[in-house]
Formats: structure tokens, sequence, C-alpha cells
């Protein structure tokens, strides 16, 4: 019986790579993977949480992530294939349009 | 019960390790690889959570599903150069690692917070995360999340004209 601080601390770290890997990559998938890790590390202290307190809460909040993370994955490499046909690149350095 | 913090530690090295290889490594099908390996960690950490059916559903939605997606998207745009993308310069990557230093320094510190003590001991096993449990869960009408469950399929549904209309060549 891991206690559950173990997992949030891992939860955690996991996160933390994933917002590194957003702030350092310039690749746009890459960075969608690294939202999915952010994702998971969520997921993953929600069911801690839910075990720690003996509820099935926290899993139905993981179903709903999943389903939302389903659909911001094909709603997001739509727009990606969509800027990859408008730059013939997908380096978000690139894709500046709105930053003025 | 040492055999769990075995396993704990184990599956912990091998996901921080993993999901630092996706983020350092320059070839996106290798980081959707790694990517594939920390997610079947979490979901081993699932089932020892008492989440089986979350388990599953991680393998098959995220570790199948998600990243054949990704796989797919990597192999139409041919993106699978490694020196396709130059890395950024050193001082955003600097600034990047001490951000988040900062602020895994400011997770644990909550992380170690004392927990309110649970209502139910948590070392007695319960059918928590079996299907029977979650079905119950998710269709009683005395608990919030059947109408969740129906926007989730209106969820679903605008994700998928987004989609295609995203894709479309033109609309």
């Amino acid at each position: 019986m891991v206690p559950t601080p173990y997992y949030l601390v891992l939860a955690g770290i996991l996160f933390t790579i994933g917002v590194i890997g957003v702030l350092v990559k310039r690749n746009a998938i890459v960075i969608f993977m690294s939202i999915e890790l952010m994702l998971n590390a969520a997921n993953l202290t929600f069911i801690a949480l839910g075990r720690h307190f003996g509820q099935v809460n926290g899993q139905m909040y993981v179903i709903f992530a999943l389903a939302v993370a389903a659909a911001e994955v094909s709603v997001g490499l739509g727009i990606i294939v969509a800027i990859f046909r408008l730059r013939e690149s997908i380096n978000i350095d690139e894709v500046n349009l709105m930053k003025f | 019960m040492a055999w769990s913090f075995v396993l704990f530690w184990i599956l912990a090295v091998v996901s921080v390790v993993s999901s630092i290889m996706m983020v350092v490594t320059r070839n996106p099908v290798r980081s959707a690889l790694f990517l594939v390996v920390t997610f079947l960690c979490v979901a081993v950490y699932y089932v020892t959570l008492a989440a089986q059916f979350i388990a599953a559903v991680q393998v098959i939605v995220y570790a199948g599903a998600i990243m054949v997606l990704f796989l797919f998207v990597i192999m139409l745009l041919n993106l699978g150069a490694p020196e396709a993308l130059r890395e950024r310069g050193t001082l955003q990557t600097r600034v990047a690692l001490l951000l988040g230093f900062i602020f895994i320094a400011a997770l644990i510190g909550s992380s170690l917070i004392a927990l309110p003590t649970a209502p139910a001991p948590p070392g007695v096993y319960q059918p928590l995360g079996t299907v029977q449990g979650i079905g119950l869960n998710l269709f009683s009408p005395n608990q919030p999340w059947l109408f969740p469950f129906e926007i989730t399929s209106i969820l679903l549904l605008v994700a998928i004209v987004g989609a295609i209309i995203m894709a479309k060549r033109r609309v």
C-alpha cells in the first residue's frame, strides 16, 4: 500500500516535465504530446486522491477528462494539418500572425 | 507489502525517464513511442490504485487511439526526419528549466501537506474501479454524472465536425 503523497509527487514531476516540454520545444506535435502528458498527470492525481478518500468520484472525473482529451487531440491535430498546408512547416515560431 | 513499493519505484523511474526522453529527443516518432511507454506505466499505476476500468481505457484510448493518431499525423506530414527543426537558443531552455524547478518545488511542497484523513480506511479493498462500480456510479440518478455524460456526446460530435472542417482542403 503505497501512500498517496508518493503518487502526488510523481504526478507533479510528470506535470512539470510536460510544462518544460511545452516551453522548450518548437515542434507543435511534440508540444501536443507534452499537453497529453500533463493531462495524464492530472488524471493520476484524481485517481490517487479518489483512492485516498475511498470514493469513485475521482475516476468519474478521469472518464470525462479522457473524453475531452480525445476531442482536443482530434481538433488540435486537424489544426496542425491545416497549418502545415498553409506554411509547409509546423515550427510554432513561424506561426506568429496573431503576435503583434 | 514491500512489493508494491518495488513496483512503484520501478514504474516511477521508467515513466519519468521516458517522459524526459520524450522532451529531449528530436525525432517526433521517438517522442511518440516514449510517450506510449509513459502512458503504459500510468496504466499500471491505475491498476495499483484500484482503477481497473480506467486502466483498460487508458491503454485503449491513450496508448491506442490517441498515439496512433499522433503517429498518423507525423507520417502524413513527413516529419520523421530528426533534423527537421532546429532547437531553440539556450537562454530559453535555461529559463524554462529554472521555472520548471520552481514549479516542481511548489508542487511537491503542496503535495506534502498532510492530507485530511479519509472517511473510509483506504487500505480496505473496495470494488472501486471495476466496471460495475463505475457504471453504478455513472448512471445512478442520485449522482450528478448522468448529465455530463450526455453532454460528452455533444462534445464529441462538435469535435468530429471541427476536425473534418479543419482538415478539409476547402470549406
